[in-house]
């Protein structure tokens, strides 16, 4: 009797899961990211990446699905299987390149030091101080190469070390400069006090995250951008959402 | 304190609306682990009391493994760990690799750390079935199924009620851990609905209205419950 | 598998561990402080302060400890910015780390599930005791400190380790306000180097033994404390 209800739990559960078919799953960050990716109100995702993405896979004539992962647990959910492609706003690094593989880039926007616009301080200026990043991206990598005697606090999403860089418990915050319109926007007396720079830990821009063994998705990915590059798609998306070429140099 | 209620509105570009929809998610996952864990609760409690010693080492390895390692570590343990032997299993069949949707997923991984529990609180309310009874079952020629489904089970739901309305309350709280993996209940969205608002205060006391909300009426249920298992009895305190 | 990398992390180990264990203690330490007169109020009354009391633990057991943590942290982190010169008081230093605050979250729930046993606890101590007690011409508090109180931890104590031990399970979840305890620390090593199992099998295994530890030492008490006869 018991054999038997085990192979039926186990029947139960291959009926709940969906079968990995064809489509391709798209990782978002579950933690919203604006203006690249957001929840609205009716639980649907927008945002620039959205578009991007739907854009891709128009390109790719695949069927893209999209599944929300932890951020902080989306590169083991590459490798595990759980999604094919990471469109999470992941900046192309040489630290994640030996793990992952990376299409072309598809946007790159600089990164900046926002802090209260009372406080006069800079990137040179931060020993003794208390600076918030978001873990496992560029931002938390700059901070901790740069900002000697500085104390680095991480948090899981962009959003909450902005909290606390309002709320006062964090004096300056790194992060993407896009990301932070929406802040500043929101919160008037906060300011951007400098752009960082630095080639190595930044790298080129940002791309869609693959497994190392999917050089055909990778190839996919590559030709779709490039199309939508040419083909003006890729121009009308950025234009809902910036009035610049978010391209990059 | 109209910006508040137009937050909460029921539809967009209110956020109220999603509240509910997570709120049903998590009750879903609740009612679904639940009952997954008593399904391998009363598996558990029959193999500790009836089974071999090797079924009850294992058995004793689960409980005990379960009860000691934090939640949190299980959920991402066994989310991981689960879709994987699944999927080995499915290659080595033949078959092709399945992804197990967000809310299985937490059924599954919810309900394998109820079962534990559950093992514990069954056992515990077969041990305390007046031997009498078993011995009448058996001297008047009932056999071991019958003597088990028309006795021993009735007779040991009044004592494993408390246990296991504690544990369905403990499911529906659980389900907010779920949140840190990324999993869509209540706590993500409410989350995200505080991080998209910058309302963070006002969000987070709505979702604590809405799970004590769901606590209160769950503990209603269960009284009811109790109460009818539980007449014919002398009264207890 | 992989445990190459863990003589690297082993040392932010230690820390998270250190971390771990100061949690539990403040928690335990001042969430039964609290416990103790929210479970005793419920049985002597007054009637407004035992309602309160209720009401307080009836909250705390009916939402999950994760929404109360963020509810403590961000929620009323998000109120600062209206209270002026709250960066330059005294408070400033306590009300900025994290640390506090999931000390207060957690010791909020120890009184909350605590309390309700406690309730339990102190109604469970045979009426007989505490007249006898007054009969010799204790005063009540000499009552509660000398017969009641002992006699009520005393036939709880059991039921009470058991809840520390979930204590200590609960402590995870500080790592969601960036106190970096033990699974914090795992989780930090989950990210930088990508592995998926090694790093969390580590973090159990030092739960195991954590719990383990307490476990025995609850039960070494446990036998040293005299059990309330049956009357």
């Amino acid at each position: 009797m018991k054999l038997k209800s085990i192979l039926g739990t186990v029947a139960a559960l291959a009926l709940t899961a969906t079968a990995a078919t064809a489509e391709i799953k798209i990782g978002f960050a579950a933690e919203a990211y604006p203006p690249f990716t957001a929840k609205n109100a009716a639980g649907e995702w927008e945002g620039f990446e959205v578009d991007l993405k739907n854009a891709l896979c128009a390109a790719m004539e695949e069927e893209c699905v999209v599944v929300d992962v932890a951020w902080d647990g989306i590169i083991p959910a590459l490798l595990a299987g759980k999604i094919d492609a990471i469109v999470a706003s992941m900046s192309i690094t040489a630290e994640r390149m030996e793990t992952i593989n990376f299409s072309d880039k598809y946007y790159n926007t600089p990164a900046v030091l926002v802090a209260p616009k009372s406080m006069d301080i800079g990137p040179d200026s931060l020993a003794g101080k208390i600076v918030g990043v978001q873990v496992s991206t560029i931002h938390q990598n700059y901070a901790e190469k740069h900002f000697d005697g500085t104390e680095i606090k991480t948090y899981s999403t962009f959003d909450e070390h902005n909290q606390d860089l309002t709320a006062g418990r964090v004096d300056a915050v790194v992060g993407d400069s896009i990301a932070f319109a929406d802040y500043l926007a929101s919160a008037p007396d906060m300011e951007v006090k400098a752009e960082l720079n630095d080639e190595e830990v930044f790298g080129p821009g940002v791309g869609v995250g693959m497994r190392k063994e999917d050089t055909e998705l990778a190839a996919k990915f590559n030709a779709a951008i490039k199309q939508i590059r040419e083909d003006g798609t890729y121009d009308a998306i950025g234009k809902k959402f910036f009035d610049f070429d978010i391209y990059g140099g | 304190m109209e910006n508040a209620l137009e937050l909460l509105a029921l539809s967009p570009p209110g956020w109220g609306g999603n509240l509910l929809r997570g709120l049903w998610s998590t009750f879903q996952i609740a009612l679904g682990a639940y009952a997954l864990g008593l399904a391998l609760g009363l598996f558990g409690a029959f193999g500790k009391i009836y089974g071999g010693p090797v079924l009850r080492g294992a058995l004793t390895v689960y409980t005990t493994v379960i009860r000691a390692v934090p939640e949190l570590v299980l959920i991402l343990l066994l989310y991981y760990l689960g879709t994987d032997l699944l999927n080995m299993a499915l290659t080595s069949m033949g078959f092709e690799r399945m992804d197990i949707s967000g809310l299985w997923a937490g059924i599954y991984v919810i309900g394998f750390v109820q079962g534990a529990y559950s093992t514990e609180v069954l056992r515990g309310a077969f041990l305390a079935v007046p031997f009498g009874q078993i011995e009448a079952a058996r001297a008047i020629g009932m056999s071991a199924f019958k003597s088990h489904w028309r006795i021993i089970l009735p007779a040991m739901i009044p004592f494993a009620l408390p246990g296991l309305a504690n544990l369905w309350l403990i499911a529906t709280k659980e389900t907010a851990l779920l949140a840190v993996v990324g999993f869509s209940e209540l706590a993500l969205e409410t989350k995200q609905a505080a991080g998209a608002t910058k309302s963070y205060f006002m969000f987070y006391m709505a979702a604590a209205v809405l799970y004590l909300a769901l606590s209160l009426a769950s503990t209603g249920v269960f009284a009811l419950i109790e109460r009818h298992f539980r007449r014919g009895q002398p009264s207890q305190s | 598998m992989d445990w190459s990398w863990l003589p690297e992390y082993l040392p932010r180990f230690a820390e998270g561990l250190w971390l771990t264990l100061q949690l539990l203690f403040w928690s335990i330490l001042i969430g039964m402080s609290l416990a103790i007169p929210i479970g005793l109020v419920q049985v002597t009354g007054p009637r407004p302060l035992a309602w309160l009391a209720r009401a307080f633990t009836t909250v705390i057991r009916g939402t999950p400890l994760l929404i109360q943590l963020w509810l403590i942290y961000y929620g009323v982190g998000s109120l600062f910015p209206s209270i002026p010169g709250i960066r330059e008081s005294f408070l400033w230093p306590v009300l900025r780390d994290a640390f506090p605050y999931a000390v207060l979250a957690f010791s909020l729930s120890v009184a909350g599930y605590e309390g309700e046993i406690m309730r339990g606890a102190f109604r469970g101590v045979p009426k007989g005791e505490l007249e006898a007690a007054r009969a010799i011409g204790m005063s009540p508090f000499q009552v509660l400190r000398r017969v009641w109180l002992p006699r009520a931890l005393q036939n709880t104590f059991p039921t009470l380790t058991g809840e520390f031990i979930l204590t200590l399970k609960a402590t995870p979840l500080a790592a969601t306000i960036t106190v970096f305890e033990v699974y914090g620390i795992g989780s930090i090593v989950r990210q930088e180097t990508y592995k998926i199992y090694e790093p969390l099998l580590f973090v159990a295994a030092i739960y195991l033994c954590l719990t383990g530890i307490l476990v025995l030492g609850f039960r070494y008490l446990e036998n040293r404390i005299p059990k309330q006869s049956r009357s």
